[in-house]
Order: structure tokens, then C-alpha cells, then sequence
């Protein structure tokens, strides 16, 4: 089993199933050199700064048999392509009767705590989520990364998949070969019995550490990650929320409309998933400012690994 | 005052390209080449894109159909010239006033009127309506309801065809207003850039729902944009089907031989307001422009080369109407006896299996 880094097993992915499909083709202002050298540019496409058009050429090369993949390489810069995903490639499918499928795949890079302040720290994928007919992924480490992202290419519908900047040189066992992982299963990355956790991209990595700190106070956290965000591994989270009793959601955007505040909702919603509940859901969110450039004040709004211990404290204590 | 006049002081139409009477249309005639069967089946095109838009208004205000109709009457040379030099496996892109292009492409009135009646049997399952029509099978890739948004997806299905290694060619028909987008640059740059199969059709109807053209662009002519893209820019008589026929089948040839995009600029006239709900509203443009344009109206310059040339005669052209009449007909009683979808299909099609 190789040892990948995030974004050397998303370039794998693309590899593989470039390999695999040659209706495949990706377009990207800033294109992998090793995929240009393999497949040539014509199916690895430099692209001029025109965000928009790079997504409507998706579009309408999908709706003609082609599987693009768009690299927007941030979120920040998705939005410049809005009209292009919320009025063409989200219902283009639906409007026109289904007389066609529309695979396409955009990938988007997105990062909070690199310094880079507003425009450039955001997370986005909620945006995404609320809009009907895509499906989002959010892979949180490298095996997961590559068998999402593979999942999706051969997936006849727009996915959007948002790759956490700060995992990307982490690196993982990524198993060898065509293994795919389905989009819509969430994993369990820690069992536990107390309290669970749901943790989104990065968030996944902090919570791990706080559930390692507090197992040594003899608290038993179980941390989920839903890996995919639309469609929602609903039975997931709240079978684990029906074995602990107790939640708390650890997304690093602001708490209004958020994920969090999704997830929290498809539990407490459901009566008997509500009914196991021993102690209130938290949520662990970004604050509701853009993100400020300075360390200090970045580090002050983003969910760190102390918040999400003082959240599992107070949930146990309930 | 006429047309001509008013593009004199107005800068809208290429006293150059201009037509304004048969002995022009004549002349067109010569260069394309046209056999008496093309000439009545492009006059058969533009009398039902006619009538069909006629009868969408008349029944969008009798309530029989639902929300918005953007009516085509005047622009019928541009859809019906341009896609007379197209096969079935070109790919066109229309925007909002899209049931010319559909009718032009090969698209069956039948499963239109049917989506604007909001049927089973309409062409989107009544998902869609006028905005939203399409036929992929017959290379109508979809009317578009944001203004400029057809552009990227005409570049995508240009994209495609020189990818598939044929000589297929892609269409976007788009208006004035669309000039005023940042996608509109942003593809025509990249079509050039790749040398995309791509015609590029700006139908200028003079307004941008009610903005004049020089209030809303700084070049004096849409087609003056196209030398900063490389590609060619060609001002046309919209009104005048030969013309748009000769200007597209050069472009399309330039398309299929692997010589890149072309803009074709076709000055035109949207005799009804913007967009039809339950009323009509007051045409506040200018009384003489008006009239000027609807001197010059498409079909009654056709059907005066027609007969000038002796390809119909008067009675013929009444059998033409009528049979479309019937046509039209049967299409409304095929849109009528369609049910509606179950409310529950709703929740159908958001996804491929």
C-alpha cells in the first residue's frame, strides 16, 4: 500500500480514471505538469482566468458525452463561475426533463488558517450544499481522497469536490488499484461511547486529537465523518448519536446555515435520535467575521483543538 | 423615415449590408444559391416560428399557459437562416426568446406547445416551459433564462464537437444585452483561442429590454468586437433571411474546415415587448422606429422575393398558411389532451440514477 499525500492521491485519481475513460478531460488554470505529460493537452486543458466559462464549457461538453473535471483550484474563485453552477449546472438536468446526464466534476481547493485572510480563507462547501442537484464531497484524508474523488468522475451527475488545503501534504496508506469509496457513507475514524463527534475536512484531525487527549480522563469519544455532504449519511450520524447521547459538530465556517447547523438539525429532528439526547448539541464553528489576516486573530475564530475539548467537558458533565 | 434612416443617425444597421428591397434580396438570392424547395421551406419555417410565437402570446393572455413568454415575431430570418446550414448533429444554444431556434433546429411544435401547457408530453415533462425548451436529440442544446449564460455552453459544445474529431459545429444564438456579460469576452476569447467551431449569432433587436444598444455598449457595432478576439466580425440584415443564410453558411463552412469562430452580428427588430405575462404593456421605443422596421418586416420581404421570383404565387402562400394553421392547431389539441404530470414527478429528475 503506497504512502500518499493528500493531493498526490487526488492526482492519482484523476490519473486512474483519465487512464480508464478517455471521455475524461480536465481543465484547470494552473494544470498538473504530470498529467499534462501523460495525456497530452488536448484532455489536460490550460485555461485562461475565465472561471465562468471554464464551468459552462463543463457543462456543455457533459451535455454532449464528455466527463469534464474543473479544477477551480480555490472556492474563493468558484465564485466568479456562480450563474455557471447555480442556474445552468444544477438544473440543467432537471429543467430539460432529463433527456440528459451532466458528469461533472469540480474541484476546489479551500484553506483557513494559512494567513491569507478574507477573500482567500473560506470554506464554502455549504453554498454548495444548499443548492439542489449536486452532490459534495469533503474527504478529510488522502485513501478517501482518491477513492471519493474516483467515485465521482464516474458519477453521472455534477459533483463538487472540496479538498481542505491544510491536509493537502499529509500523507496516508492509499490503497493500490481501482478501490473506490462510495459517496455518501460517512466512516467512523474513532468508535467511542460517550460522546460523538462530527467533524468536517480538517475538523476531522482536531477532533481525533481531542478525543486521544480526553481518553486519558476516561471519556470515550467516537468521531464521524461524513466524508460527503450532500447526499448526507443522516443513518449514520444519528445511530451514533442514539449510542452516546450526546453532539457536538465541528465545522470551521460561520455557524449561520452551516453544515453544523444541518447536521445538528437531521438529528434532532429525528424523535428517537432527539429522545437518546443527554446533553445539548454544540456547535464548534468559525466566528461570523471573514477571516482576519493577523495570527492572533485568525487563530481566535477559527475551532481549535481546546474548544473542542471544553466542548466534550461540558457535554459529559450535563 | 425609414430603417435605413434611422441606423444612419442611430448606428444599428451597416448601410453597406442593408437590404431594403427585393432587387437586394435578389442579389442575395444569387450568392446563396438557393432552389425554389429551400426558398418555401425557409419561408415555411419563419410563417410557423410566426405563428407559433402569435399563438403563445394569445394564449399566455388567455391563461392557457403559465408564466413568461418571450415572443420571437420579427427575428424569424436570423433562426431560420442561420440553421438552414446545419445538420442534425450540430449543436445549437439559445437563450430566452428560444422557440425560433427550436422550431429552426428541428424541434416538433407538438411537444413544444405541450411544455408550454406544462404537459407530461411536453419536451421537459412540463419541468421547463418557454424558457427552457430543448431537444437534445435533434442538437437544441436549451433555452437559457439568464442573459449570456448560453455563451460558455456554446463554447463547451464547440469544445465538444472539435474533441469528437468531426466537423460538427456549435451555434450560440445570443442578443445585444448579452454583450454586457462577463462570459460573453471571456468565451469568444477562449473559442478563438482554441479555434472552436463555433458561429457566434448576436440577434441585435436594439434593445436590451429597454436600454437602447448605445446605451449599454460602447462599440458602435456588436460585430466590431470581434477583431480584438481575431475572429472574424460580420454585420448582417436580420430581417432579411438570404442574407443571414449567405453570411452563416460562411461561417459554418470556416467552423467545419477548422478555421476558428465568427461573429455574426444581425441587426434585427422585436416587434412585441420583452417578455409577455398577463399583459401587454405600452411599446415606449420611438414611434418611427417603429414604423421603420415594421416596413421591413422578414416574412413580408420574403414572401415578395418568393413571388417576384416566381417560386409561389399568392394562392400558394394561403394553402402555406393554412396548413400551418393546422398545424398549429393540432399542436394545441396534442398539448391539450397531454395530462398534466402527478405532482409527485416533481421530485423526479434532480439526479441520474
Amino acid at each position: 500500500m503506497p504512502r500518499l499525500s493528500f493531493a498526490n492521491a487526488l492526482e492519482a485519481a484523476m490519473a486512474e480514471e483519465m487512464r480508464r475513460d478517455e471521455r475524461v478531460y480536465t481543465m484547470a488554470t494552473a494544470p498538473s505538469a504530470s498529467l499534462a505529460q501523460e495525456f497530452g493537452e488536448v484532455r489536460v486543458r490550460r485555461m485562461p482566468i475565465s472561471e465562468a466559462t471554464m464551468t459552462g464549457i463543463a457543462v456543455g461538453s457533459a451535455g454532449c458525452g464528455f466527463r469534464p473535471v474543473v479544477n477551480w483550484r480555490s472556492v474563493t474563485f468558484s465564485f466568479m463561475a456562480f450563474d455557471q453552477v447555480v442556474n445552468q449546472a444544477c438544473k440543467i438536468r432537471y429543467m430539460f426533463g432529463g433527456q440528459r446526464d451532466f458528469p461533472i466534476v469540480f474541484r476546489t481547493n479551500y484553506a483557513n488558517g494559512s494567513r491569507s485572510a478574507a477573500q482567500h480563507s473560506q470554506t464554502g462547501y455549504a453554498l454548495y450544499a444548499h443548492l439542489v442537484g449536486l452532490k459534495v464531497i469533503l474527504p478529510s484524508g488522502a485513501a478517501d481522497a482518491k477513492g471519493l474523488l474516483k467515485s465521482a468522475i464516474r458519477d453521472n451527475n455534477p459533483v463538487v469536490c472540496f479538498e481542505p488545503g491544510r491536509i493537502d501534504p499529509f500523507e496516508e496508506d492509499v490503497p493500490d488499484g481501482d478501490q473506490l469509496v462510495p459517496i455518501g457513507v460517512a466512516t467512523v475514524k474513532r468508535a467511542g461511547t460517550d460522546v460523538t463527534i462530527v467533524a468536517l475536512g480538517y475538523m476531522v484531525h482536531l477532533a481525533l486529537a481531542a478525543a486521544e487527549a480526553l481518553a486519558s480522563e476516561g471519556v470515550s469519544v467516537e468521531v464521524i465523518d461524513p466524508r460527503t455532504l450532500v447526499p448526507l449519511d443522516v443513518d449514520a450520524i444519528r445511530a451514533s448519536v442514539r449510542k452516546t447521547g450526546r453532539l457536538i459538530v465541528v465545522d470551521e465556517s460561520p455557524p449561520t446555515c452551516s453544515m453544523a447547523a444541518e447536521i445538528a438539525a437531521v438529528a434532532a429532528e429525528d424523535w428517537p435520535t432527539c429522545r437518546a439526547l443527554k446533553a445539548p448539541i454544540q456547535r464548534i464553528c468559525t466566528a461570523a467575521v471573514p477571516i482576519p489576516y493577523s495570527p492572533p486573530l485568525e487563530d481566535f475564530v477559527l475551532p481549535d483543538q481546546a474548544r473542542i475539548e471544553a466542548a466534550i467537558r461540558a457535554a459529559v458533565a450535563s | 423615415m425609414t430603417a435605413a434612416d434611422f441606423s444612419d443617425e442611430g448606428g444599428c444597421v451597416d448601410a453597406g449590408r442593408r437590404a431594403t428591397d427585393e432587387a437586394h434580396l435578389g442579389n442575395h438570392q444569387t450568392g446563396a444559391q438557393l432552389d425554389p424547395a429551400r426558398s418555401v421551406e425557409l419561408l415555411r419555417q419563419m410563417v410557423l416560428i410566426r405563428r407559433f410565437d402569435e399563438l403563445a402570446m394569445e394564449l399566455r393572455l388567455a391563461d392557457k399557459i403559465h408564466g413568461v413568454v418571450h415572443p420571437y415575431v420579427g427575428q424569424e430570418a436570423i433562426a431560420v437562416g442561420v440553421c438552414a446550414n446545419l445538420r442534425v448533429t450540430d449543436r445549437i444554444v439559445s437563450n430566452h426568446r428560444g422557440h425560433g431556434h427550436c422550431i429552426a433546429k428541428g424541434a416538433d411544435v407538438n411537444r413544444m406547445m405541450a411544455e408550454l401547457f406544462g404537459r407530461r408530453d411536453g419536451y421537459c415533462k412540463g419541468k421547463g416551459g418557454s424558457m427552457h425548451i430543448a431537444d437534445f436529440d435533434v442538437g437544441m442544446l436549451g433555452a437559457n433564462g439568464i442573459v449570456g449564460a448560453g455563451l460558455p455552453i456554446t463554447a463547451g459544445a464547440g469544445l465538444a464537437a472539435q474533441m469528437e474529431g468531426g466537423d460538427n459545429v456549435a451555434v450560440g444564438f445570443f442578443g445585444d444585452g448579452a454583450t454586457g456579460e462577463g462570459p460573453f469576452h471571456e468565451s469568444l476569447n477562449i473559442a478563438s483561442l482554441w479555434k472552436l467551431p463555433v458561429v457566434w449569432v448576436c440577434e441585435n433587436n436594439q434593445y436590451a429590454v429597454d436600454t437602447p444598444v448605445a446605451g449599454g455598449l460602447a462599440a458602435r457595432n456588436v460585430a466590431d468586437l470581434a477583431a480584438g478576439y481575431g475572429m472574424p466580425g460580420v454585420i448582417v440584415d436580420g430581417n432579411d433571411v438570404l442574407a443571414v443564410y449567405a453570411a452563416a453558411r460562411e461561417a459554418v463552412e470556416r467552423a467545419r474546415a477548422g478555421g476558428g469562430p465568427t461573429l455574426l452580428e444581425c441587426k434585427t427588430w422585436r416587434r412585441h415587448q420583452h417578455a409577455l405575462r398577463d399583459t401587454i404593456a405600452p411599446d415606449r421605443r420611438p414611434a418611427d422606429q417603429i414604423a421603420a422596421w415594421a416596413a421591413r418586416d422578414p416574412i413580408d420581404l420574403f414572401e415578395r422575393h418568393v413571388t417576384a421570383r416566381g417560386i409561389m404565387n399568392a394562392d400558394q402562400i394561403a394553402d402555406l398558411r393554412a396548413s400551418l394553421e393546422q398545424d398549429l392547431a393540432d399542436a394545441v389539441q396534442f398539448a391539450e389532451d397531454s395530462p398534466f404530470p402527478a405532482p409527485e414527478e416533481a421530485l423526479d429528475d434532480v439526479f441520474a440514477r
